[in-house]
């Protein structure tokens, strides 16, 4: 089907699914095997100018003014063949979006270009008792002269360790609630601030998810990203801008094992034909596409909503797209193992993977039921303001 | 530094086919590509580009091609793998040009360019001869070094590089200017990039007929061309051979009397 996209955006589907199958495919099963950081693999792709396609020109990006969807498109395309090395380059748009949100232009001059060019990004709001419960964290930032002196330690930060540049909430007035976080551009190298332990994980074992250690780290107050206090009206924000993002993770890997399922069941034969002959799994994998076309839909319609219209509010809107897609990312892998039989839960086979790399997008930026109360929280209001 | 990357647009599959009645490669409705060995060529030369770059001087690679006007597609994709310029040579003239009148023609449009450095691949992977990277050093004049597998130094006026020889390397330098062909070992090609890709919609890519390389017409094409082709055809598959097994004194055995029955002993 046709999405109409700009030429621009074929160009990046293109050089995105250039370095998917040329770069990816062929390495995602070591990474996955190893847990190393694909280095080689984030050079190329900050080489083929993708980071640049959710920055603004003015700052060495080639949004043309949609960043969102581009990123949307490019993710899913590099989640098609690995759904953990795709994250380096989502996470770095997780980590620019408090960025594009509430930088003054001092700031965006320094890091947007450097982001550009391929420095990559995270963004570190979750704690050890802070999850879902966001407004729990308690990383304190405390002002002294020209400096906020951070201490805290941050878990779960997709590129920590690796990135260069981070976005980081913590509470700057105590007692002002949500109203008292803060959020920081904080360097790598940064006195005071080192990493802590690396997670071993279930899926995207390319992805370095690792904790962020701040000790009397001194931030220079120049770092602080937006008014004092707005901190978790940028993290909100970010949200309702990133959503997508992993809603399309969720769909390229989804169609990414739909792919492999549908080729597999032309090949194996049981019955003395091709599995593919019976319709009981015709039925599966027509389920699995139409489910994966619904996703697209929704997130591109979504991406180009808010690039678009720039709407006040996109919560229930991003958050029906991650949770939609990641659901059906679930369904779809799982049920792609189903048709590789037996082979499919052998490591030696590609696809086992995918179910495992689809489990995260159910879970982070915000679990799938933390996603459905913001939309069930929604209607509700909504229909309470129209007074029905 | 002027730099200068010679490719050939050769068809997508290895199994070209041949037309019976003509003998010369049936092209037609078969999906072309860059020659796979001159991807490599076209990176090392964007690499030597960043890398004179990183040491404080100016490059430009220059690719060029000779071919029918579709081959300008070709042209257009090295540009989105970081060429900057394009030159197509392409006149009826050229047409059955043998691999000395095409490294003669290539030569005089390299002349016109006056490159410092030029990359040639390998070899082409449906002609196969291996022989225009050499022709042309030869028609211009320029040192050579084949089989290229690593670019070890280079500055305005030298380089060195690591030939792959049969049982090892060898290690030479030569006065620029110089033409190169490279080996797969030499580098890992990148993919297109953004940012070539709209510089590739772009470019103006430059057509220079035989007249603007001053190449007179008993040099090119047929004319031009001291071999001919008399028959191609694909070699029939080898049957596989016979395997034996048992004890070797009763192999021995079967082996004499084989031979025997041969008329060889
Ligand atoms: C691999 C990985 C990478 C991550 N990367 C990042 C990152 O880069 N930056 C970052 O800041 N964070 C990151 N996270 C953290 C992630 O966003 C959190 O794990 C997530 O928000 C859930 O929090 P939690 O794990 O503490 O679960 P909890 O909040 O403890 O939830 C446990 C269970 O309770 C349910 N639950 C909780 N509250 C409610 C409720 N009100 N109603 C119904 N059910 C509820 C949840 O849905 C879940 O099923 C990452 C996590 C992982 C695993
Ligand atoms: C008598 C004769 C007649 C022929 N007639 C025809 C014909 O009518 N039509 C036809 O299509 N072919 C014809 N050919 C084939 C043609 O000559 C060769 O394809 C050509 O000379 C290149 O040789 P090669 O493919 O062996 O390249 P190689 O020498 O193996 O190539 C080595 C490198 O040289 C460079 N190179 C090679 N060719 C070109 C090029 N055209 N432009 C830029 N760089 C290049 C590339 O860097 C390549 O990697 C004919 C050949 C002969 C001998």
């Amino acid at each position: 089907m046709d999405y109409f996209f700009t030429e621009e955006q074929q160009f990046m589907r293109d050089v995105a699914r250039d370095i998917a199958e040329k770069k990816i495919r062929p390495v995602a099963a070591h990474y996955d095997e190893t847990g190393e950081f694909p280095w080689p693999e984030v050079k190329a792709m900050a080489e083929a100018d993708l980071f640049r396609v959710f920055i603004d020109e003015k700052y060495d990006g080639m949004a043309g003014g949609s960043p969102i969807m581009n990123m949307c498109i490019v993710t899913e395309e590099l989640s098609k063949a690995c759904g953990g090395i795709s994250l380096a380059f989502a996470a770095t748009g997780l980590g620019t979006m408090p960025i594009l949100v509430s930088a003054n232009e001092e700031q965006k001059q320094k890091y947007l270009p450097q982001i550009a060019s391929g420095t990559i990004a995270a963004f570190a709001l979750t704690e050890a008792n802070a999850g879902s419960d966001a407004s729990g964290i308690q990383t304190r930032a405390v002002e002294d002269g020209d400096y906020f002196i951070m201490n805290g330690t941050k878990q779960w930060i997709t590129n920590g360790g690796e990135a260069d540049i981070y976005t980081v909430f913590a509470v700057t007035d105590p007692d002002r609630g949500a109203r008292g976080v803060s959020a920081f551009i904080v360097e790598k190298g940064t006195p005071g601030f080192t990493f802590g332990k690396k997670e071993d994980k279930m899926g995207i074992r390319a992805s370095a998810t690792r904790e962020l250690v701040f000790q009397d780290c001194k931030i220079p107050k120049e770092n602080m990203l937006g008014k004092r206090g707005t901190g978790f009206f940028t993290a909100m924000k970010t949200f309702d801008m990133s959503r997508p993002g992993v809603g399309s993770q969720a769909l390229g890997i989804a169609q990414g094992a739909l792919d492999l399922a549908i080729a597999y069941s032309r090949q194996r034969r049981q019955f003395g034909a091709p599995i593919s002959s019976f319709q009981g799994l015709r039925f599966m994998l027509a389920d699995m596409a139409m489910k994966v076309e619904a996703a697209r839909a929704l997130i591109y319609s979504v991406a180009r909503w808010i690039d678009q219209a720039s709407p006040k509010k996109a919560t229930a809107y991003s958050a029906m797209s991650k949770c939609f897609a990641s659901d059906v990312a679930m369904e779809v892998t799982t049920n792609a193992v189903q048709i590789f039989g037996g082979y499919g839960y052998m490591k030696e086979y590609p696809i086992e993977k995918y179910m495992r790399d689809a489990k995260i997008t159910q879970i982070y930026e915000g679990t799938n039921q933390i996603q459905r109360d913001e939309i069930g929280r929604g209607l509700v209001a909504a229909a309470a303001q129209s007074g029905c | 530094m002027k730099i200068a990357v010679c490719i050939k647009q050769v068809p997508q599959t290895t199994e070209v086919k041949i037309d019976p009645e003509t003998h010369t490669l049936v092209r037609e409705g078969v999906e072309s590509q860059i020659n796979p060995f001159d991807l490599y060529a076209l990176e090392e030369a964007v690499r030597v580009k960043e890398r004179l770059a990183e040491q404080g001087e100016e490059a430009a690679v220059t690719v060029i091609t000779m071919g029918p006007p579709q081959a300008e597609a070709a042209l257009r994709e090295a540009i989105s793998l970081g060429a900057d310029n394009a030159v197509l040579l392409s006149d009826r003239a050229f047409a059955g040009s043998d691999t000395w009148a095409t490294s003669y023609a290539l030569a005089r449009g390299l002349a016109k360019i006056a490159p410092d450095l030029v990359f040639c691949g390998m070899q082409a992977i449906d002609g196969d001869t291996g022989q225009v990277g050499p022709g042309i050093a030869v028609h211009i004049d320029y040192a050579q070094a084949a089989y290229v597998a690593c670019i070890e130094e280079i500055s305005k006026k030298k380089i060195t590089v690591k030939r792959l020889i049969e049982n090892g390397y060898e290690r030479v330098s030569l006065q620029l200017p110089a033409v190169l062909t490279v080996v797969k070992e030499i580098n890992e090609p990148r993919t297109p990039s953004l940012r070539g890709k709209m510089n590739a919609k772009k470019a103006e890519i430059t057509v220079w007929k035989a007249s603007d390389i001053d190449a007179p017409e008993d040099k090119i094409g047929l004319l031009g061309s001291p071999t001919q082709v008399i028959k191609i055809f694909s070699p029939p598959h080898r049957e596989g051979g016979e395997k034996w097994t048992g004890e070797s004194h009763e192999l021995a055995d079967k082996l004499a009397n084989l031979l025997k029955e041969m008329e060889v002993v």
